[in-house]
C-alpha cells in the first residue's frame, strides 16, 4: 500500500501524462482530468482492493466506473500506471487505431474499462447494476463511481439517485467531482445545483464531503466512506476540486474543460510537474 | 399449403413472454428480470412468485433500468428488461447505444405493446420505428416472434444467446399456430410456412398471421405462395431470402412498422444487392397511428389481409409486365 508521499509522486506523474497526452493529439479534456487526479490516484493505489490482471466481471475485487468519460486522460494514465496496460500506449490517445478512444470504451478491449461512457448521466445506473450483481454473487467488495457536477444536469442521474436507496445498494460509493465548472461556465450560472448535500440526503444517501485535491483528505474520505458501507444506504462523496489543479494557468478556468495546451503552455505546465516515475 | 396451418388457440404474445421467462427463471439462475412499473402487463406473476429475489422493480424510470441492466451483466447476470416497446427503444435509445450495444452487454430488452395493435392507447404508445432503431445498432440482435408459442420459444432461446437482444412482441390476443414446444424456432433462421413458386411473402410479428390469411386467398385464386416468417430481423437470414426470390422473382413484405427502416428495407436491400426483383411493402406509410381496436387500425392503415392480397396482385402484375 502506497504511503501519502508516494501517492503524491504518482499523482504528479499522472498530471504530466495528462498534459502530454492532450498536447500530443491537440485534443482532449485536461481540466477535469487534472482536478480528479488525486482522487483516482488515491482510489487505485491505496483504497481499492484489486486483483492482478483484468476480468470484466470483477468478481471478488472492488471495481470503478467513470461516468464523466471525457476525463479519459486521467483514467487512462491511472490505469496504465496501475499496471493494466503499458504506459507507452498512452502516446496513442485519441489517435487512429488506438484502444485509448476519446471517451472510454470496452469496444477496443482496453483492460480496466467495464463500460463505455461519454454520453453523460449513465454511469450511476450502471454502477448500481454492478453493485446489485455483487450482492447476488455474495461478493462483499465495493463499487466506486465518479460523476461530474455538471453531469448531474442529466435526468437519468436522479432516477438512479432515487433508486439506489430503494434497492438498498449499500455497497456503492459514488463521488461527485464538485469543481463548480462546466463547458458554458460556472455551474451556478449554467444550471444551479442547489444544495447537493441536502438533495442527496433527502433521496436517502449517506453524504460525505472531502477536498479532492488534498491526498490526505482523499484517503481519509474514501476510508470513511468504506466504513459506512453495508448499512442499507448508498454513500456519496461531494468532492471539492479545482478544475485544472496542478497547472496554475489552468486552475479554476472552465475554458480548460476541453482544449489542448500549446507547445509553450506544455513547457510551462511540465515545469510545474516534475517527472517522478518516468515519462511514457 | 397455407390452408393446412392449424390455429391452436388465441393468446397474447406477451403471455408467451410471461411463460417463457418463468421457464428461463427455472433453468438460468443468473437470469434477472427488471421492470419499469409494468409487471402485470408482462405477465410476470409466476416469475415473481417463484423468484422474488431475482425481480427488480425500478419504477417508471426506463433510462435507469437500461443502465442497471448493463451493470448487472458485469458479474455475470443475464438481465431481461421489460417495458412497452416505445419506452424500450425511443425513450432510451442513447442508454442502449452506449451502455448496452457499444459496451456489448448481455442485456435482453423485452418489449411488449409494439405497433398499431396496442390499440386504444393511441400513437403515443404505438411505436412503429423501433425495429429500425434497434437494427441500426451494431451488434444488436432483433427478434420479432409471430405468436404466443414463438414468443415463449424466443424468450427461452435468448437466455442462452450471448450479446444484446431486442425482443419485440405485442398486446392483443392473436392466433397461435407455431409448435407448442418451440422446436420450429431458431434464432437467425427464417421459418418457411409454405413453399411456392409464384410469389414470396416475407412477414414478421402479428402480420405473419395476416399474411397467412392473405396467402390462403391467393392460393384459392390459383397462385403458388411462398410464405416466410422472418422472425429474426437481425442477423437476417439472407440465404433464405435470396433462395426464395430467385425462385418466385417477386415479393411482398409485411410488418406492423413503418415501411422505412424495418423488414421491408431489409428484404429490399438483400434483393437489390443479390437478385433485383419487384417488391411491394405492407406497413405503415410514414405515419403515426391513432386510437382504435387492433382490427380497425390494421384495416385503416393498410396492414390487413386484403391489403396484402392487393400488394401481391400488384407485384405479380409488375413481374409479369
Amino acid at each position: 500500500m502506497a504511503q501519502t508521499n508516494e501517492l503524491r509522486q504518482i499523482a504528479t506523474q499522472i498530471r504530466r501524462d495528462i498534459v502530454r497526452m492532450v498536447h500530443g493529439v491537440q485534443s482532449g479534456h485536461p481540466g477535469g482530468s487534472l482536478g480528479c487526479t488525486d482522487f483516482l490516484t488515491g482510489l487505485y493505489f491505496k483504497i481499492m482492493q484489486r486483483n492482478p490482471g483484468f476480468s470484466m466481471d470483477g468478481i471478488n475485487e472492488d471495481i470503478f466506473f467513470l461516468s464523466n468519460g471525457h476525463i479519459s486522460p486521467v483514467f487512462y494514465s491511472t490505469l496504465a500506471r496501475a499496471g493494466y496496460f503499458d504506459v507507452k500506449e498512452l502516446a496513442t490517445f485519441r489517435k487512429i487505431n488506438s484502444r485509448l478512444q476519446g471517451h472510454p470504451t470496452t469496444h477496443e478491449h482496453l483492460p480496466g474499462i467495464r463500460v463505455a461512457s461519454g454520453s453523460l448521466g449513465q454511469g450511476m445506473s450502471v454502477a448500481i447494476g454492478a453493485a446489485l450483481a455483487k450482492k447476488y454473487n455474495n461478493d462483499k467488495h465495493l463499487v466506486f463511481s465518479l460523476h461530474g457536477d455538471g453531469e448531474l444536469d442529466e435526468g437519468q442521474n436522479w432516477e438512479a439517485i432515487m433508486s439506489a436507496p430503494h434497492l438498498k445498494v449499500d455497497n456503492l460509493i459514488a463521488t461527485i467531482d464538485w469543481n463548480g465548472q462546466q463547458i458554458d461556465g460556472p455551474t451556478d450560472k449554467v444550471m444551479a445545483l442547489g444544495d447537493l448535500h441536502i438533495k442527496f440526503s433527502a433521496f436517502g444517501w449517506i453524504v460525505l464531503e472531502m477536498n479532492g485535491n488534498d491526498m490526505d483528505d482523499v484517503v481519509a474520505g474514501l476510508d470513511k466512506a468504506k466504513s459506512l458501507t453495508g448499512q442499507g444506504k448508498p454513500v456519496v462523496i461531494l468532492m471539492k476540486t479545482i478544475m485544472g489543479k496542478g497547472v496554475d494557468f489552468m486552475e479554476g478556468h472552465h475554458e480548460w474543460h476541453g482544449i489542448a495546451p500549446s507547445d509553450a503552455q506544455l513547457a510551462n505546465a511540465l515545469g510545474q510537474l516534475p517527472e517522478t516515475l518516468g515519462d511514457y | 399449403m397455407l390452408k393446412d396451418i392449424q390455429v391452436l388457440n388465441e393468446k397474447e404474445t406477451r403471455g408467451g413472454f410471461g411463460e417463457g421467462i418463468y421457464e428461463v427463471g427455472k433453468k438460468f439462475p443468473e437470469a434477472i428480470v427488471l421492470t419499469a412499473d409494468l409487471a402485470g402487463s408482462f405477465k410476470l406473476g409466476p416469475f415473481i412468485k417463484e423468484f422474488p429475489d431475482r425481480f427488480i422493480e425500478v419504477g417508471i424510470a426506463e433510462a435507469n433500468m437500461m443502465g442497471i441492466a448493463a451493470g448487472l451483466t458485469i458479474g455475470g447476470k443475464i438481465p431481461f428488461t421489460t417495458t412497452f416497446a416505445n419506452f424500450s427503444t425511443g425513450r432510451v435509445y442513447d442508454q442502449i447505444r452506449q451502455s448496452i450495444a457499444y459496451s456489448n452487454k448481455n442485456v435482453k430488452i423485452c418489449a411488449s405493446h409494439a405497433g398499431l395493435t396496442l390499440g386504444e392507447d393511441g400513437a403515443t404508445h404505438q411505436i412503429l420505428e423501433d425495429i429500425g432503431m434497434m437494427r441500426m445498432l451494431p451488434g444488436m440482435t432483433v427478434i420479432v416472434p409471430c405468436d404466443f408459442n414463438q414468443t415463449k420459444a424466443a424468450t427461452m432461446a435468448i437466455a442462452s444467446y450471448q450479446g444484446p437482444v431486442y425482443l419485440r412482441f405485442g398486446r392483443p390476443k392473436w392466433p397461435n399456430f407455431t409448435k407448442e414446444d418451440g422446436s420450429d424456432f431458431v434464432i437467425g433462421k427464417a421459418q418457411v410456412l409454405s413453399e411456392g413458386t409464384d410469389i414470396s411473402i416475407f412477414a414478421c410479428g402479428h402480420l405473419v398471421w395476416k399474411a397467412i390469411e392473405a396467402g390462403r386467398i391467393l392460393e384459392e385464386k390459383g397462385y403458388s405462395v411462398e410464405l416466410i416468417n422472418i422472425h429474426t430481423i437481425k442477423p437476417l437470414d439472407e440465404e433464405a431470402i435470396i433462395k426464395s426470390i430467385s425462385k418466385t422473382k417477386c415479393a411482398v413484405t409485411c410488418e406492423e412498422h413503418n415501411i422505412y427502416g424495418g423488414l421491408g428495407d431489409c428484404v429490399g436491400q438483400v434483393a437489390a444487392k443479390n437478385f433485383p426483383i419487384p417488391i411491394e411493402y405492407v406497413g405503415t406509410k410514414d405515419t403515426f397511428g391513432e386510437s382504435g381496436t387492433p382490427e380497425q387500425l390494421l384495416k385503416k392503415y393498410g396492414l390487413d389481409s386484403p391489403d396484402i392480397v392487393a400488394a401481391a396482385e400488384k407485384v405479380l402484375a409488375r413481374k409479369n409486365a
